[in-house]
């Protein structure tokens, strides 16, 4: 199981670093195998940087990250069980090389004992895993492939490895709708398979399809999380409400009342409280803050 | 776009196939020929006085002679030999001393770049030729290598500068955390993910540093702080200039070590943008 | 009518010869009607939306005309679309947050625009429009710099409608923005259109979820042509076009349980419009595809308002 405790990150900003901004405020869940838990924030949420500090890309000012209660240091062990795919598959690729050489790399780290013949092999079975054909994008540039094969190619190059837990940090954000729901259900077979997908998005729908549970994130915070079908189905918190009734719908139109344009103040100190079983709500003053919609 | 042959020769396939990396071998090559073997058919000292003094070109002295009755065919060859030992030793030197600091300073980041970008700052507002001088007239050492390696040490800070900031940029892509993220080492990371990224670049910044490299030292030759024997094609443009070649009418002075220095600086620029398009994948297609 | 296109082929002059971006588009705009424009990357949507009102220096009319309010329209004339372009056609581009001169104060950047078009700035009406979209009337006093990215965005929706222009293009302006923001931005473009501020709209997205809140007709391209045009609620509700079908059940919703059931997408790509096949162009990734579809479909109008250009509509 890989356990959030009360990770926080603070950046230093302005000159010499003298003031200080909160990207991530004590932010605890955990991700165990065989589920997707969505991290669901808009720009400034915190969701990227939270997703960064798991692999390790960005170190936390504080809290603790546990993988199965021992604390995690990344580094080549730890990168065989937690992997991440990122927002924009092109920018995945070095753009000079063929886009085999995100598999080689992993040969090179971590398999260099293995006969060329038999590498071959994993690599034909993990694209497989991923549905594509080993003779469209083998030996290709990247800007010869479509953003859909990069993304996969990039999920069957953490499944040479012996992965346990995935960040997926924005993965369908720059598909086409027609090739984003591949991807989504490609997340749902590596769930089914047993291992934990942390999806980070700012798409609510998307993270209502394929998640068991989801964390709502406001300014660093979390402001809700539990099973989907609770933060979905019975929003608590203002935010939370706020976000679902903007997300564009093919059922419905949107309702009368109109959305403030206006920025919200900042965040007020406050407590995550048990509205019911493992549903937790963030209790302070947003319902003066955040102007009521309904 | 015809089929591409066997992935290895890939890069030479393109490569036989792109007009301005041929054209700028064409100009080169022959020129590095003539500067290493050239001066073994030359015999003698090419400073002698061995002909009649500023004659134009004859057979006997293809390119002519200077005032003083030197051939400058003789002078050219070895002139040019010199040039390349200095741009390649001085420019070569820049331009390792220029990516050292500049890809530490711009992955590493934080105080490690905060320091570094001192060093650099210091290096680049420091009067660089009068140092040159005050070393050079102090230490009296006037060998060509010497010459080189001063040179060196102070013209790096502008490569430095800007290594850094592609690095910078470059160090941001998803591709590097992915690389990180496959347990790859930093200093791996930098010369196989990053430089080759920025590899006509790095080509480009050493170029500049080689010609800029000739220059320093066809300066330092006019001053008389130059190699104390032997001669250059700087020393030899300099050289026309207080002989006052060009109001004397006396082309075949300048003009061959004037177009060797354009000649070489020119092919290198038009080589670099053919080999960019040999390893930018995206710009072969087009 | 307000906007007229008919027959419309827009080609993009690449190295490797001309791509064929809109091949024969023909629709209109009604007055008072927001057209939502919609289709994946590569379609042509923003191209189109690009040709009606200014082309770059790749772009090239390849045929074609446009019409508007009677009154022809002349695309391929640089020069000539001059005395159009912000008095009669307006466009909100997909970067807007870069389409302001960052040395000018916002006030007097709109005060040149304006004499630039030989009209005087009228403060009250700029004033009463800042007000709508909730932007204090100082922003008139500072640079672009010193705006967010949203409130950047609602200043050059502004901007470009002050003439009250007959039609506004509107590009993928709500993409790069939160959900929350999304929406206020896409309300306040229909406000504009009641309060009469443009008379139509192309409102272009590749969300079909978002254009279904806002426009009265949805016209969805594929592969450079039109494949399906209807008002909002049929395309949603009852599409004809297979693409149409297949990209709409491709899209997951909030409010509904997805335990067990999944979606599908469409397998394969779009052709390349550099040497497009001929017929029809979604034919290889169709499933309903038979022997006719070799011919290219012509664009019917199977119910009043309703066009689809499929051998199985």
């Amino acid at each position: 199981m890989l356990r959030l405790d009360g990770i926080t990150k603070i950046y230093k900003v302005g000159a010499f670093g003298g003031r200080t901004m909160t990207a991530v405020d004590d932010v605890s869940f955990d991700l165990r195998p065989g589920e997707v838990v969505s991290l669901i924030g808009e720009s400034g949420s915190g969701k990227t940087t939270i997703g960064r500090m798991i692999l390790g890309l960005t170190s936390p000012s504080g809290g603790s990250i546990t993988l199965d209660g021992a604390r995690v240091t990344p580094g080549k062990a730890y990168y065989r069980h937690v992997q991440g795919v990122f927002q924009d598959p092109f920018s995945c690729y070095n753009p000079v090389f063929k886009v085999d050489r995100v598999l080689q790399m992993i040969k090179n780290e971590y398999f260099p004992g293995v006969a060329a013949s038999e590498w071959e092999g994993r690599i034909t079975e993990s694209l497989k895993e991923v549905r594509l054909n080993p003779g469209q994008v083998l030996g290709k540039y990247p800007h010869q492939l479509s953003g859909g094969q990069l993304q996969r190619l990039l999920i069957a190059r953490a499944l040479l490895l012996d992965l346990r837990f995935l960040v997926a940090d924005e993965i369908t954000s720059m598909l086409d709708a027609s090739t984003r729901i591949d991807v989504l259900n490609l997340l749902a077979d590596l769930k089914s398979r047993g291992l934990g997908v942390l999806f980070v998005t700012h798409d609510l729908s998307l993270g209502n399809y394929i998640s068991e549970r989801a964390v709502v994130l406001y300014r660093g915070q979390v402001v809700e999380s539990g099973p989907t079908e609770m933060v979905f189905g019975n929003p608590l918190h203002p935010y939370t409400i706020k976000l679902l009734s903007s997300v564009p719908q093919l059922t419905t139109k949107w309702d009368g009342a109109s959305a403030t344009l206006r920025d919200d103040g900042p965040a007020a100190p406050s407590t995550l409280v048990e509205a019911e079983p493992g549903h937790l709500v963030r209790q302070d003053d947003a319902p003066t803050r955040l102007r009521s919609v309904s | 776009m015809t089929a591409v042959p066997a992935r290895r020769h890939e890069g030479l396939y393109f490569a036989i196939r792109n007009g301005k990396l041929l054209a700028g071998l064409v100009v080169l090559v022959p020129l590095i020929v003539l500067a290493v073997a050239g001066p073994m058919f030359v015999e003698g000292d090419p400073n002698a006085y061995v002909g009649i003094p500023a004659s134009s070109p004859s057979a006997e002295h293809w390119f002519g002679t200077t005032m003083f009755g030197q051939d400058i065919f003789a002078q050219f060859l070895y002139g040019m030999r010199v040039t390349f030992v200095v741009g390649l030793l001085g420019g070569g030197l820049a331009a390792i001393i220029g990516m050292v600091i500049g890809f530490t300073a711009g992955y590493r980041g934080g105080l490690v770049d905060e320091v570094l970008n001192m060093l650099t700052n210091i290096v680049l507002v420091l009067p660089a030729l009068a140092v040159l001088l005050i070393v050079n007239a102090y230490l009296g050492i006037r060998s060509v290598g010497v010459q080189a390696l001063f040179i060196g040490l102070t013209s790096w800070p502008w490569a430095a500068r800007a290594i850094r900031a592609q690095t910078f940029s470059l160090r941001s892509r998803d591709f590097v955390d992915l690389a990180r993220l496959s347990g790859v080492r930093t200093w791996k990371i930098i010369v196989r993910e990053i430089a080759p990224n920025m590899s006509s670049y790095l080509f480009m910044t050493f170029i500049l540093l080689f010609g800029g490299s000739i220059l320093i030292a066809a300066s330092l030759d006019f001053i008389g702080l130059g190699p104390s024997q032997g001669v250059s094609l700087g020393l030899m443009l300099n050289n026309a200039a207080r002989w006052s070649a060009l109001h004397l009418g006396m082309w075949w002075w300048f003009v061959p070590p004037g177009a060797g220095i354009t000649a070489i600086v020119g092919a290198l620029y038009v080589t670099n943008v053919g080999l960019d398009e040999v390893f930018n994948p995206k710009l072969r297609e087009l | 009518m307000t906007l007229r296109v008919d027959d419309l082929r827009v080609h993009y002059r690449t190295l490797r010869g001309e791509v064929k971006a809109i091949d024969g588009v023909t629709f209109d705009v009604g007055d008072g009607e927001i057209l939502g424009l919609a289709g994946e990357s590569g379609c042509g949507k923003t191209t189109l939306g690009k040709s009606l009102i200014r082309m770059d220096g790749r772009m090239r009319l390849a045929g074609g005309a446009a019409e508007l309010d009677g009154e022809e329209l002349p695309i391929g004339d640089d020069h000539r679309m001059n005395p159009f372009r912000f008095t009669k056609v307006s466009i909100i581009p997909q970067y807007s947050m870069s389409a302001m001169n960052p040395t000018r104060r916002i006030g007097r950047m709109v005060a040149e625009l304006l004499r630039s078009r030989g009209r005087q700035l009228d403060t009250d009406e700029l004033g009463r429009r800042l007000d709508l979209v909730e932007l204090p009337r100082e922003v008139l006093q500072r640079y672009p710099i010193e705006l967010s990215g949203g409130m950047k965005q609602r200043m050059v929706m502004v901007i470009s409608t002050l003439l009250d222009p007959s039609l506004l293009i509107a590009d993928e302006i709500t993409s790069a923005l939160d959900v929350s923001t999304q929406k206020a931005v896409a309300r306040t473009l229909v406000e504009f259109r009641d309060r009469g501020f443009v008379r139509s709209m192309i409102f272009i997205t590749h969300d079909i979820s978002l254009t279904y809140q806002i426009a009265d007709t949805i016209m969805v391209m594929y592969a450079g042509k039109l494949a399906e045009k209807a008002p909002a609620g049929v395309i949603v509700g009852e599409p004809r076009h297979p693409y149409t079908r297949l990209l709409i059940s491709s899209l997951p919703e909030v409010g509904v349980r997805y335990t067990d059931r999944r979606l599908a997408g469409i397998p394969g790509e779009p052709p390349s419009l550099l040497d497009p096949p001929a017929g029809c162009r979604f034919r290889d990734r169709c499933p309903l595809a038979f022997d006719k579809c070799a011919e290219e479909p012509p664009v019917v109008e199977v119910e009043p308002g309703h066009h689809v250009a499929c051998w199985k509509a």
